[in-house]
């Protein structure tokens, strides 16, 4: 069963209302630039991760973080592992909906695999040698 | 030697932690084995012919002789008690056991070491000169740029997942010993005329199966904005680089495709975002990077201690001695191309050995070539004959750096599962074959560098004469090229159809008899001449004879 893990807590799912917007689904080959207009009346965005290895999303989401302002729910989907979690949460993700046969409970785990890092990100807007003081 | 601050310790402590959670979960069954393995390759591990292969990074090729000491003990504990230095200047170890890795990476990170991103498709180590900090010809010391590269390049949240490996070279000097031009990213620092560091940058360079030379992205970069630049070079490939062909997925496929001119504008369109952001390096940070390098304290040394005439020390100081910037000092190669030792590899005892010479000779620490030698960068010249005769002892004092048996050598279908044919075997065949030191020094420099398939990890397409292991019909050919130059970079030509493995010393003796003829003066080295006078000749020579023997053996089966 796929898990969907929202504020670092499992979640469960409701349909957005009507009011809340759309779901705006972004494949790796999408160009955020083009939806880029509509980001404000979007109920969230959802960035598909077709395969294991496929790291597009991860610039996709930083895109619309960082470039184009957006501020909703940034959900990962597809094939999204315990393994990937730390590295989409710095990238700006904050919904992950988990490959079928995910352990959930492990995967919260994910999220304090690293301490800290040395680059700047979504979660971390300055680098580290901004940071030390 | 840079030195962890506790943060740079934290991350390697938490990464052990990390993978062998990752270990455990894959040996419980909770991860399947093609998840674990882009999980495992992006920590060295490999599942290779005959058991795991481990690499270990070596940053930028420096290391301590703690760290070497602690490299002996662990491959006697977790291993045969032997390594192989690659070219990438990291350490493998062939035969560790896969449930005992993360404690071999927990004794790693005891002496401020890791696998991290040594394997997978992700930034790989950073490498640069062996003779960084030491060389006459330095503009700036690149350790301390590669380490401010290798800690924007560990863990990066965007770029862990990119469409092929990443290799970034960084050279200091004016002379380029990082063979910038061959690498997905090359940094060649320089100085503008206003005195200001900065780097010509390079994108698109590589071998393996399509080898390209580098483009030029920028004639100079300001150091203030070498990472915001890396970052708009990594977001480009990482959202268009191919990844729908593994063997069209580096970067130099894109930027072929997108021809350099379109590439650039790409690059500069995504930096006009990212330029002056916060990722902008400060003064401070390139300072403080700077202090955690301990540096070694020279002697006042009124100049070069005159040598003494020893019989064999000759050869070995024209071979393997280097000139210093400091006066008194020279740069000393331990050659690990030794006859009848496949190239760069190293036993537990002699690393032990190794590092008792580099506390002695080199205030404690080493670095590793690319050309997989190991170099002692600060030794006293009054020191050099003791130094020469312990190295010698020890099976390290082969006078051969860049003569023609200091092969290159990946290791091959010996123990590689991704080669056509083996290369260590080859390698020895034409050790064995020149091995009158007289005639190597008459030969003088020439580079032989040899792959076992075309991922080519011995950068067969650099050497002077390079040499290539391909699968005909399950049987192991070898292909020769020459040509070859690894800086200023240019890539060496096929002469023909491949060869059986017992051919190749022939063919290599047929290529020196041609260039020896043709050569004007014992200062045009091989590739000159290759580039003097194209490959024909030498074709005709190595082709013809082959010929003529092909008919030999003909008549004697004829007259048998």
């Amino acid at each position: 069963m796929a898990t969907l893990i929202r504020g670092r807590r499992i979640a469960s799912e409701s349909a957005p209302s009507p009011e809340q917007g759309e779901v705006l689904r972004l494949e790796p080959t999408d160009d955020p630039a083009s939806v880029a207009d509509r980001l404000g009346r979007v109920a969230r965005v959802e960035v598909n991760f077709p395969k294991f290895g496929d790291g597009r999303g991860f610039s996709i989401a930083r895109l619309l973080r960082e470039r184009y302002g957006y501020r909703g729910e940034l959900r990962a989907v597809g094939q999204v592992g315990r393994d990937h979690l730390f590295y989409l949460e710095s990238c700006g993700f904050d919904a992950f909906l988990l490959r079928d046969g995910e352990d959930a409970e492990e995967a919260l785990a994910a999220f304090n695999d690293f301490s800290e890092s040395y680059q700047a990100s979504v979660k971390r807007p300055l680098p580290l040698f901004r940071r030390r003081g | 030697m840079y030195l962890y601050d506790p943060i740079d310790q934290r991350i390697v402590d938490e990464r052990v932690k990390q993978f062998r959670d990752q270990t455990r979960r894959f040996l419980a069954g909770k991860l399947s084995e093609d998840d674990f393995r882009a999980l495992r390759l992006r920590n060295g591990l490999y599942i290779q012919r005959y058991a795991p292969m481990l690499r270990i990074a070596i940053p930028y090729g420096l290391l301590s002789t703690r760290q070497l000491r602690k490299l002996a003990d662990i491959s006697r504990r977790y291993d045969r008690a032997y390594g192989h230095f690659s070219t990438r200047q990291n350490l493998q170890l062939n035969w560790p056991r896969l449930e005992q890795v993360p404690d071999i990476l927990a004794e790693l990170a005891s002496v401020q070491m890791h696998a991290i991103q040594t394997s997978g498709n992700c930034i790989r180590n950073i490498t640069t000169d062996h003779f960084a900090g030491v060389a006459s010809d330095e503009i700036v010391d690149s350790f301390v740029w590669c380490e401010i590269i290798r800690q924007w390049s560990t863990f990066n949240p965007e770029f862990s997942y990119l469409p092929r490996k990443f290799k970034i070279a960084v050279n200091g000097s004016i002379g380029d010993r990082a063979a910038v031009a061959v690498h997905d990213i090359g940094l060649h620092a320089l100085k503008n005329p206003e005195g200001e560091i900065g780097f010509k940058v390079l994108v698109g360079g590589g071998l393996g199966r399509t080898p390209m030379i580098g483009h030029v992205m920028r004639e100079f970069l300001p150091w203030r904005h070498l990472l915001t630049y890396l970052e708009a070079i990594l977001r480009v490939y990482n959202r268009y680089g191919r990844r729908d062909n593994l063997n069209k997925a580096r970067i130099k496929i894109l930027v072929k495709e997108r021809g350099p001119d379109k590439f650039r504008e790409e690059i500069e369109a995504e930096w006009a975002h990212l330029k002056d952001g916060p990722s902008t390096l400060i003064p401070e940070e390139i300072e403080r990077v700077e202090k955690r390098f301990t540096r070694p304290k020279y002697e006042k040394l009124e100049s070069d201690a005159v040598l003494p005439p020893l019989p064999g020390f000759d050869a070995w100081v024209k071979r393997n001695v280097h000139p210093h910037k400091v006066p008194g000092y020279a740069a000393v190669t331990l050659s690990l191309k030794k006859t009848g030792v496949p190239p760069g590899d190293v036993t537990a005892d002699q690393m032990d050995a190794i590092a008792g010479l580099a506390d002695r000779y080199s205030f404690g620490e080493l670095r590793v070539s690319h050309e997989q030698n190991l170099i002692l960068a600060d030794v006293r010249s009054r020191d050099l004959a003791a130094l020469w005769r312990e190295a010698r002892a020890l099976g390290l004092a082969t006078p051969n750096v860049g003569l023609l048996t200091n092969i290159i050598c990946c290791p091959g279908g010996d123990f590689c599962a991704l080669a056509n044919a083996k290369s260590i075997p080859v390698a020895q065949a034409i050790q064995e074959r020149f091995d009158d030191l007289d005639y190597l020094h008459e030969i003088g420099e020439l580079d032989l560098n040899i792959s076992g398939c075309m991922n080519a990890c011995g950068h067969h397409h650099v050497g002077h004469v390079g040499i290539l292991g391909v699968d005909k019909n399950g049987e192991e050919w070898y292909q020769v090229e020459i040509g070859g130059n690894q800086a200023p970079g240019a890539l060496g030509k096929v002469i023909g159809p491949s060869f059986a493995r017992a051919d190749i010393p022939d063919v290599i003796e047929r290529l020196i008899e041609t260039y020896l003829e043709q050569r004007d003066s014992e200062a045009e080295r091989f590739v000159d001449v290759v580039q003097r006078i194209g490959i024909e000749p030498f074709k005709e020579r190595v082709y013809g004879n082959a010929h003529q023997r092909a008919s030999d053996r003909e008549r004697e089966r004829a007259l048998a």
